[in-house]
């Protein structure tokens, strides 16, 4: 499904600044899978998304989408069979346009011809797909998107995501700019929709207890590597203890040989 | 007096449809205009003194057009220059090809030269050429605006309406932004062409600097529309645009006329054009902060929402 081979992406090289984002890394992500990726700020998670999505080239390493090599494709070119939700409400949707407007740029993916398709039968079913989310989005459908809250364009944006049918869905963080209650409900539906069209994503997610609750596989990343991948039984037994005491015992044997190194060092 | 105004505003009122888009939908600031313009007229005043169909030489006005723009929309994307820089290279080159389009003189009169206008007023021979001309625009500019809004309704249209809104978003979904500028910046300056092919068969000439300060004029129209109507059905922004563009020909009018009661010269339309877009601006700033202060108030008002705003 999704392959990454040996994907390193350093900035600024050859200069003081040099920081490699990440790290030589090898990815299999099978179809139908929904993982979790952890990690602390810095350790390489939305870099990698955007290796992923074409945002930005790679230094080095090869991507694959059904074994299709896209790594020379451009964002706009990778995005036909990869769905993308941003943090930030305002990016997955147009302010200024009718919620049923924004519906219909989004149904279909790629280029545009001079068809008009939002018509009364596409109304119908966008206003049936609407009520999905409960949050009385139907009646709303030639309001500017610009009028309804974060909560309900996040959610909006996932609805949109979904009906263009992609191979490969990007989650980035998309409930931590919502307030909590909004969150759950964004999660909610994530959850649900991944499940009833059995979408293969990734999420990425701050929250230790989120990572663990959702998804069949987990990874956690530090300093631009994939340090910890459990699924299957293993997953589903993680504790946030556990998943603690792990992180430490990976990265205290690391500390270890560190100092090591340093005390060789004269 | 009105029918002049009204004539001369649905002429312009094309050019302010094309800034309209850019400005606007596109959110591309684009001042190829005061190039492609004179483009319009010139391509429509060598055409019809060589005797060449007049509607074949309106259709290649606008194509011209068409092409300019597209040139500024491929500086923009493949050089990466900004694209006001970019606007105005290929403004300041298409000064020199408007010359040669003339055939290297600075202007050409069409006075006894037929055209579309001339062939109309003689239909409707009887009815005074102000009134047949006035009947003759407003078909121009209902059909010109028919057909932008019906653009706007199909796949596309919508897809470029979220361009200049949200790039990302058009990029999320499969669709290559570079060539929707070029299709965008495209169109808008074929309108503009267009209505400067009109303009050389009204006024009777063609000339070089006919396009000095037709982008200021256009925005200044569209700005001025923008106060007439609050709206996001994009049939009643651009009939704003279209009677944006009839106030402003309207004051204009007065300023030019009426003017020397105050002093006023026609040389100070320019700064009474600029005078005007400031005034829209610190208006707009103004119901903007209002906006906000009313929101603050609101304690039930969820952070995450954004302020209440208007398409375009």
């Amino acid at each position: 499904m999704i392959r990454l081979e040996n994907v390193s992406k350093v900035f600024h090289p050859g200069t003081p600044n040099e920081n490699v984002a990440i790290r030589q890394v090898d990815l299999n992500i099978a179809e139908g899978d929904f993982v979790t990726v952890i990690g602390s700020n810095g350790a390489g998670k939305t870099t990698l998304f955007n290796l992923i999505s074409g945002t930005m080239p790679s230094s080095a390493g090869k991507v694959f989408v059904n074994d299709v090599d896209v790594t020379k494709h451009p964002e706009y070119k990778r995005a036909q069979y990869i769905g993308r939700i941003f943090q930030d409400p305002l990016l997955g949707t147009a302010s200024n346009m009718m919620v049923a407007d924004n519906m219909m740029i989004c149904y279909r993916k790629g280029m545009k011809g001079l068809r008009i398709s939002l018509n009364a039968r596409m109304r119908g079913f966008f206003r049936e797909k609407l009520k999905d989310l409960e949050m009385g989005l139907e009646h709303r459908m030639d309001d500017n998107v610009g009028l309804l809250s974060g909560g309900q364009r996040q959610a909006l944006t996932l609805l949109m995501m979904v009906l263009s049918e992609p191979s490969l869905v990007l989650l980035d963080e998309h409930t931590a700019a919502l307030d909590p209650k909004n969150a759950q409900i964004v999660l909610d539906l994530t959850s649900k929709f991944i499940s009833d069209y059995k979408l293969t994503s990734m999420m990425i997610t701050h929250n230790m207890s989120q990572a663990i609750k959702y998804g069949n596989r987990l990874l956690m990343m530090d300093r631009g590597e994939i340090i910890l991948d459990v699924s299957g039984d293993e997953k589903r037994n993680l504790t946030v203890e556990k998943l603690v005491e792990k992180f430490h015992e990976i990265r205290k044997t690391e500390l270890e040989n560190d100092e090591l190194m340093l005390s060789e060092t004269p | 007096m009105i029918e002049g105004i009204l004539v001369e505003g649905l002429i312009y009122a094309t050019m302010t449809l094309g800034v309209f888009i850019t400005f606007r939908i596109l959110d591309f600031p684009d001042l190829t205009v005061d190039g492609s313009f004179p483009l319009g007229a010139a391509v429509m005043a060598i055409l019809a003194s060589n005797g060449v169909n007049l509607i074949v030489a309106v259709l290649v006005a606008f194509a011209a057009g068409v092409l300019a723009g597209m040139i500024t929309a491929t500086i923009h994307n493949k050089l990466h220059v900004p694209n006001l820089l970019a606007g105005i290279l290929t403004m300041t080159m298409l000064w020199s090809i408007n010359i040669r389009v003339l055939g290297n003189r600075p202007n050409l009169p069409l006075l006894r030269q037929e055209t579309i206008l001339t062939v109309f007023t003689r239909w409707l021979e009887p009815l005074p050429s102000e009134w047949s001309l006035l009947i003759f625009f407003v078909l121009f500019s209902l059909v010109v605006k028919a057909l932008l809004d019906l653009f706007f309704k199909t796949d596309l249209g919508l897809t470029l309406g979220a361009m200049g809104n949200n790039q990302q978003m058009v990029v999320t979904q499969g669709v290559n932004p570079e060539a929707l500028k070029l299709i965008g910046v495209g169109l808008s300056n074929g309108l503009v062409a267009l209505s400067g092919a009109f303009v050389a068969q009204y006024q009777g000439f063609a000339d070089v600097n006919l396009g000095q300060g037709i982008i200021i004029a256009g925005l200044a129209s569209v700005m001025i529309g923008e106060f007439l109507l609050r709206t996001n059905r994009i049939g009643m922004l651009t009939l704003r645009v279209v009677l944006g563009s009839i106030v402003f020909r309207g004051i204009m009018y007065l300023g030019r006329y009426y003017g020397y009661y105050i002093n006023l010269t026609p040389n100070d339309l320019k700064l009474i054009t600029g005078v005007l877009i400031i005034a829209s601006l610190i208006v707009t700033q103004m119901r903007k902060q209002k906006r906000a202060k009313s929101v603050d108030l609101d304690l039930d008002h969820n952070p995450n929402q954004p302020l209440p705003e208007e398409r375009s």
